[in-house]
């Protein structure tokens, strides 16, 4: 198994390579002139930045070189000083790339990780249930609804709940993640006033996502009720319930933690669009205002660090496969 | 190309609608034929079941005889039949029937165009501050002009907009453009890109897939690298820095700019098609049927497109079916987020881009409510009918 891991690992060196060059080429489409205009603009406090600045920051970027072995060679700086642990710096943030990256992560992560807890919380119970009441009412309901949820857009659902319950109702903050408290005002009613602000995006994150978990875990457990070993269970005369939470809820729960851990990138990657909508200062908002704006080192250090979340994720989602299903040996 | 442009856009939806009516046709001619013969199947059954009573043996856990089961339908009537069966993908059916109607018949009933304001309801309205001048000439004659700050920002330009009206039934835009007619305009291009970019997405996928599956070896190996590849690229980011890049080479006013970024879609799209294609060829390879066809000594391509690609088709239509939803998704995704098409154009993106305006949001939802009820539609619809024929087509569902 070891020997495994470490031949994926060795591949997904040559994925990021790959990835990070195809979003390098694509950057660098952009004429020169408009990445230095917004450059010029952006570090220089909109009074522009003089010649001999800009044209260091040309050469530190290869962008003063736009044939296509410049590219080439611009790619290779950035990938030498990736190498060293050195992702460049945000043109739109002003600060180191894996700085900007670190800090906005947390809040992201807290409110995926929040919601996806309680999409499980919501979805396997539910699935559950549908799957043993197959082509009941609650199925047919619950497949319903379930399906109608996963076809709303995130930004769509998430500006009807600001237009409804922010704006016309007042309930909620309508962007943002904190109010204007006082300075001195205690950990507590900090925490709280961020909740308060988080409520409505992990609401539509949990609407959005529940029915996929939901109708994953309700095919499991019908695949398990017709495995060889329920019957036996039934036929040694178990009763139902101990059938359904014993044998077949336990045995749902082995591809459930595979996709689980193939959700790395969207818990650490932030949920872009739904911070958008809301406001919430998360790396998927701030990549996404750095981006519009041509942002080479934030793009760049962002989608490598999307790609290894990708990579591990599905690496991860192998190794719990073999871990919690003895029958599967990995390496080949 | 701005030639090319004009004949393509007039041409696509009449092409489009040519192909509409023909799906419309096909799908009355199933449906009548399926009557028919669920009509004479239960006169069958009924003959059967008076058979059966005179003493042969009796199956009739379904209410249907023996001998009805025997006498099989064809594969593609049963699958019909159990899709028409499942109300769901009826549903699904008839409202995607019902949006295409909408967006390329709808407008021919509109008395408005795609962009053509109204202007009978607004006088010209001169906002802000007034400043009056008085110029004195040098023989002192002194003349007096006022001057006015007129913005023309389109954010601000609020005069134009219009509630719900009979003249205007789900009102107009801030230019005065009448939302309804915009909304049946928009569905032009957001269903149609859809069928594209999946068919375009499905070829590719199949091909490269397909090859990948039957040849094995090191195709198989640099193939699957570079569909790994692949999909470790962040779609919506990759978009955005595509965007720009358009944005910045002066496509910002062109329609041209979603082309290009639902092209670079198909581009790395085809990755989940070549999995499936793959998956599937590498299992059925090894099948009897096709030591069967290699014994008869089948040339490679009748094996290939034979025998292997058809036993394909029921996935690949399912997951063609799913992708479309996901691309007018992926569509409106792009207009909200004002990197897709561009504004003056009608899609449904572009309309719910609206609501990123908190102004529109809170007071105007007549601009982009439509549209997103439109695109939850067609994505529902979608669906509904994806999961229908995944249940029709698959031979261990009983229902």
């Amino acid at each position: 198994m070891v020997k495994y891991i470490i031949k994926r690992l060795l591949l997904s060196v040559f994925i990021i390579l790959g990835v990070t060059m195809i979003i390098y080429f694509i950057l660098r489409m952009m004429p020169t002139d408009f990445v230095e205009g917004k450059f010029a603009t952006l570090a220089g406090g909109g009074t522009g930045m003089s010649e001999e600045v800009l044209q260091k920051m040309k050469v530190q970027y290869g962008l003063d070189d736009e044939s296509f072995w410049g590219i080439i060679k611009g790619y290779f700086r950035w990938l030498g000083s990736a190498l060293q642990g050195d992702l460049g710096e945000s043109w739109v943030q002003l600060q180191p790339v894996s700085k900007v990256i670190s800090q906005y992560m947390g809040i992201s992560f807290g409110v995926a990780f929040v919601s996806m807890i309680l999409e499980l919380l919501i979805a396997i119970p539910l699935g559950v249930k549908c799957a043993v009441n197959q082509y009941g009412k609650l199925d047919y309901v619950a497949t319903v609804v379930c399906m109608t949820l996963m076809a709303f857009p995130t930004f769509f659902l998430g500006n009807l709940f600001i237009k409804w319950f922010s704006e016309d109702l007042g309930w909620f903050p309508i962007s943002g993640i904190s109010s204007n408290l006082p300075s001195n005002a205690s950990g507590f009613l900090v925490f709280g006033d961020m909740m308060w602000h988080l409520i409505l995006p992990m609401i539509v994150l949990v609407m959005l996502n529940v029915g996929s978990y939901m109708r994953y875990q309700r095919t499991n457990t019908l695949e398990v009720l017709n495995a060889d070993y329920i019957r036996t269970a039934r036929a040694k005369g178990l009763s139902e319930n101990k059938v359904i939470y014993k044998h077949v809820f336990r045995n749902t729960m082995i591809p459930l933690v595979t996709v689980m851990a193939s959700t790395l990138p969207m818990l650490f990657g932030g949920a872009m669009i739904t911070e958008t909508v809301f406001g919430i200062p998360g790396i998927g908002k701030i990549t996404y205002d750095s981006l519009i704006q041509g942002d080479i080192p934030l793009a760049m250090g962002y989608n490598m660090f999307i790609a290894i979340l990708t990579i591990l994720g599905i690496l991860l989602s192998d190794i719990m496969y073999a871990v919690v299903d003895p029958r599967v040996k990995l390496g080949k | 190309m701005n030639s090319l442009l004009a004949a393509g856009a007039l041409a696509a939806p009449y092409i489009v609608l040519i192909i509409l009516l023909v799906l419309l046709v096909a799908a009355v001619a199933a449906y009548i034929y399926l009557y028919v013969r669920s009509k004479r199947e239960a006169e069958n059954s009924a003959m059967a079941a008076a058979d059966a009573e005179e003493g042969e043996n009796k199956d009739d856990l379904h209410g249907e005889s023996l001998g009805d089961k025997v006498k099989a339908l064809s594969p593609g009537a049963t699958v019909a039949k159990r899709f028409f069966r499942s109300k769901l993908s009826v549903i699904g059916l008839v409202t995607i029937i019902v949006l295409f109607v909408f967006a390329f018949v709808g407008p021919l009933f509109s008395p408005w165009g795609e962009s053509d304001p109204d202007m009978s309801s607004t006088d010209p309205k001169v906002s802000g501050n007034m400043y009056s001048y008085t110029i004195v000439s040098e023989n002192g004659t002194s003349e007096e002009y006022q001057s006015y700050y007129v913005s023309y920002d389109w954010q601000d330009n609020m005069a134009m907009l219009e509630g719900v009206s009979g003249n205007h039934w789900m009102g107009t835009d801030n230019l005065g453009r009448d939302v309804l007619t915009r909304l049946m305009y928009g569905g032009r291009i957001s269903l149609t890109i859809g069928f594209v970019v999946v068919l375009l997405e499905t070829l590719l996928g199949v091909v490269l897939g397909g090859i990948a599956g039957y040849f094995g070896g090191w195709v198989d190996n640099v193939l699957m690298r570079i569909v790994d590849l692949l999909s470790c690229i962040p779609t919506i980011p990759l978009l955005i820095i595509l965007g720009t890049a358009l944005d910045a080479l002066g496509l910002t006013a062109s329609i041209w700019k979603l082309y290009i970024e639902m092209a670079t879609l198909c581009l790395i799209g085809w990755v989940g098609t070549a999995r499936l294609v793959r998956g599937q060829i590498l299992s059925l390879r090894e099948q009897e049927f096709m030591l069967a066809a290699k014994c008869s000594g089948l040339s490679t391509r009748s094996k290939i497109f034979k025998h292997l690609l058809p036993n394909v088709i029921p996935q690949l239509i399912v997951s063609m079916t799913m992708g479309l939803g996901s691309i007018i998704l992926m569509e409106a995704t792009l207009g909200f987020l004002g990197i897709g098409a561009p504004l003056e154009t009608a899609t449904w993106g572009t309309l719910i881009n609206a609501a990123s305006k908190q102004k529109f949001r809170q007071f105007y939802p007549n601009m982009w409510i439509g549209s997103g009820i439109c695109i939850t539609l067609a994505i529902l619809a979608f669906n509904f009918v994806g999961d229908g024929l995944r249940d029709a087509f698959d031979p261990k569902m009983k229902r």
